[in-house]
């Protein structure tokens, strides 16, 4: 187990290198530096002073060597120094740091909602597959994964907000002054990103709980006469759920491009909007933490699920 | 969004009883849907329909009715015009990044399974980075920096259906590589080259053209979603997504102006993943694959 565990860990450090240097690269390979963007170029309103674009260009270090810069940004990122804004002289570490609370609780909540909407589901359309409950159940995964995340805000924001007027449609209260407020300025946003996730966990859960329910102890079990609904939570869930938790973890990517655009829908202040407010602002350093932070999240996240679904399943550590 | 589409298992499929050529009302219906708004959005330039960038100060915000089949926008712009030509940049692009991600895909996805060894877990680690970086942030930060254009849209949407393509392929070229007929091929002398393009590539291509609807529907998807966030095509050319975005405002009051570009990208992504769904069945594509 601890040599898998070290295997993953070691298999870490070349992704951790290429993402860093994937991000740095490609923002910096693209037309425009963040000197240009300091002096305002791009901006058509500023008149272009080359000298003052050089002086900057030195201040940040820009004339030396890509690879120069890319090994000294690694060094400073390594230990939380990401730089900071030129426009606002916030510390990119600062920003993320303020941000990344209202994101993960964002995370959790629709994550803890998918489940809730996708578990239940599964089971429901696993065991009766092929009736028309499972052709019901089958059907609503269709149409919600054929709806983007922004419609599916839009829908709720007009049933919810618009029409029942129940959660407000937009508006942030930080979880310490009001938890009750907090909560209902969240229900939205994360009932939009679990309902883009669920079907697809449902989906998953219903395929491996119909091989599950063919198999000789859940045969045994119904012939000791436990009850239905016995047999599938005690029984049948648990060996049923491996694929569902790989799931989570892969589908993370998706939820994180779902908060970018959840967040900025409902305008919270999380590091989705934090990213299309730096993009628009032109802020390349913000974009570059954020975009290294979202990344080694996805990458660390994904090692996490390898290493319990190692530890639940000891066949796939070889 | 999805990268690896899901499908159901093949447990449910004797269901509906009316069928036409093999397939159901479910198959037809999607069909008829993506044929008319093709049709449309082709001869969209000779149909008589309005300008979708001309105003009419006279007609702001109206109701869906027989002048505006669809209604105005807040700038009285044709909503019904708007959404064709909308429709036709996303299936522009919802065509060509999956058949490029496609393309490359099969490449990477043969090599890895055929070659195996370092180039494998090469490959293998180059599709584990690109799946590091979700793909609408990806797409946001280079769209904005390198311009949005058609083309530039095109390549980076390829992109992010490169990973599952390259699996998909990898998976399905391991299983024919060992086969007698490729081994027969090479007693004969033929080259490396010559065995995957004429022994592999025609027994993996069919499967993995099975995939490409929901490649489509994703990137439909995806490309909605950056024309709703501001960094698709710039206005005035009208996209779904930028209609969508300018219509929330008033969605309050004026909820068609949303709701119309809405429907319509909705029901072209649900009509692609159900016409995917069901060939896939039809031709029993083993999920297994994947």
């Amino acid at each position: 187990m601890l040599f898998y565990i070290r295997r993953k860990l070691i298999h870490l450090i070349p992704i951790t290198f290429a993402v860093t240097a994937l991000s740095f690269f490609f923002i910096d390979l693209l037309p425009g530096d963040v000197a240009d963007a300091i002096a305002g170029v791009g901006t058509d309103s500023t008149v272009i002073d080359e000298a003052a674009i050089q002086a900057i260009r030195k201040d940040l270090g820009l004339d030396q060597p890509v690879i120069v810069r890319y090994f000294s940004w690694l060094g400073n990122a390594l230990v939380g120094e990401l730089g900071k804004s030129y426009q606002t002289g916030q510390t990119v570490a600062d920003a993320i740091a303020l941000r990344l609370p209202i994101t993960l609780q964002l995370l959790v909540m629709a994550q803890l909602l998918a489940v809730v909407f996708a578990v239940p589901a599964g089971i429901l359309a696993a065991y009766r597959a092929g009736k028309v409950t499972d052709q019901v159940v089958t059907t609503l995964t269709f149409a919600f994964l054929a709806a983007p995340s922004f419609i599916i805000a839009i829908v709720l924001v007009f049933i919810f907000a618009v029409i029942l007027n129940w959660f407000p449609a937009t508006g942030y209260v930080p979880f310490g002054d009001d938890i009750l407020a907090n909560l209902r300025a969240f229900t939205l946003p994360a009932m939009a990103l679990a309902l883009i996730e669920w079907p697809i966990l449902s989906r998953v859960l219903r395929n491996d709980l119909i091989a599950t329910l063919q198999e000789d102890f859940i045969l045994l079990a119904k012939a000791k006469g436990l009850g239905t609904i016995y047999i599938l939570l005690r029984h049948a869930l648990r060996p049923s759920s491996f694929t569902l938790i790989t799931i989570i973890g892969i589908q993370l990517g998706n939820l994180i491009s779902g908060a970018v655009i959840v967040e900025s829908i409902f305008a919270l202040p999380g590091i989705g909007s934090l990213l299309v407010d730096s993009i628009h602002g032109r802020e390349i350093l913000m974009v570059q933490g954020v975009i290294v932070l979202m990344a080694m999240a996805y990458v660390t996240i994904n090692l996490a699920v390898d290493i319990i679904y190692g530890t639940l399943d000891p066949r796939i550590r070889q | 969004m999805t990268t690896v589409p899901i499908e159901a298992t093949p447990v449910d499929r004797e269901r509906s009883s009316i069928t036409w050529g093999g397939f159901s009302l479910a198959f037809w219906l999607p069909v008829t849907w993506m044929v008319t708004l093709l049709f449309t959005v082709a001869l969209a330039d000779i149909l008589p329909i309005r300008e979708p960038t001309e105003s009419d100060f006279t007609a702001l915000k109206a109701r869906p009715g027989l002048e505006f089949w669809l209604g105005t926008d807040v700038l009285g712009r044709d909503i019904f015009a708007r959404i064709i030509h909308g429709a036709r940049i996303s299936l522009t692009v919802g065509f060509f990044a999956p058949v490029f991600g496609m393309i490359i895909g099969l490449i990477f996805g043969m090599m890895a399974g055929y070659y195996r060894g370092k180039l494998e877990s090469i490959i293998v680690g180059v599709i584990d980075i690109i799946l590091a970086f979700p793909n609408i942030v990806l797409a946001m930060c280079i769209l904005f920096f390198a311009g949005a254009t058609m083309v530039n849209l095109i390549i980076v949407l390829s992109v992010t259906s490169i990973p599952a393509n390259t699996r998909i392929a990898r998976a399905s070229t391991l299983v024919f590589a060992g086969r007698e007929f490729v081994m027969a091929a090479r007693a004969q002398g033929a080259s490396d080259l010559r065995i995957l393009w004429h022994e592999i590539l025609p027994n993996i291509v069919l499967p993995q053209l099975a995939y490409i609807l929901s490649f489509m529907s994703i990137v439909i998807m995806i490309e909605g979603s950056l024309a709703f966030l501001g960094v698709g095509i710039p206005p005035p050319t009208p996209t779904l997504g930028g209609m969508i975005a300018q219509g929330f405002p008033d969605i309050n009051t004026d909820p068609h102006i949303t709701f119309m570009p809405a429907l319509i990208l909705f029901l072209t992504v649900l009509s692609l993943n159900l016409i995917g769904d069901q060939l896939r069945h039809k031709f029993t594509i083993r999920e297994s694959a994947l």
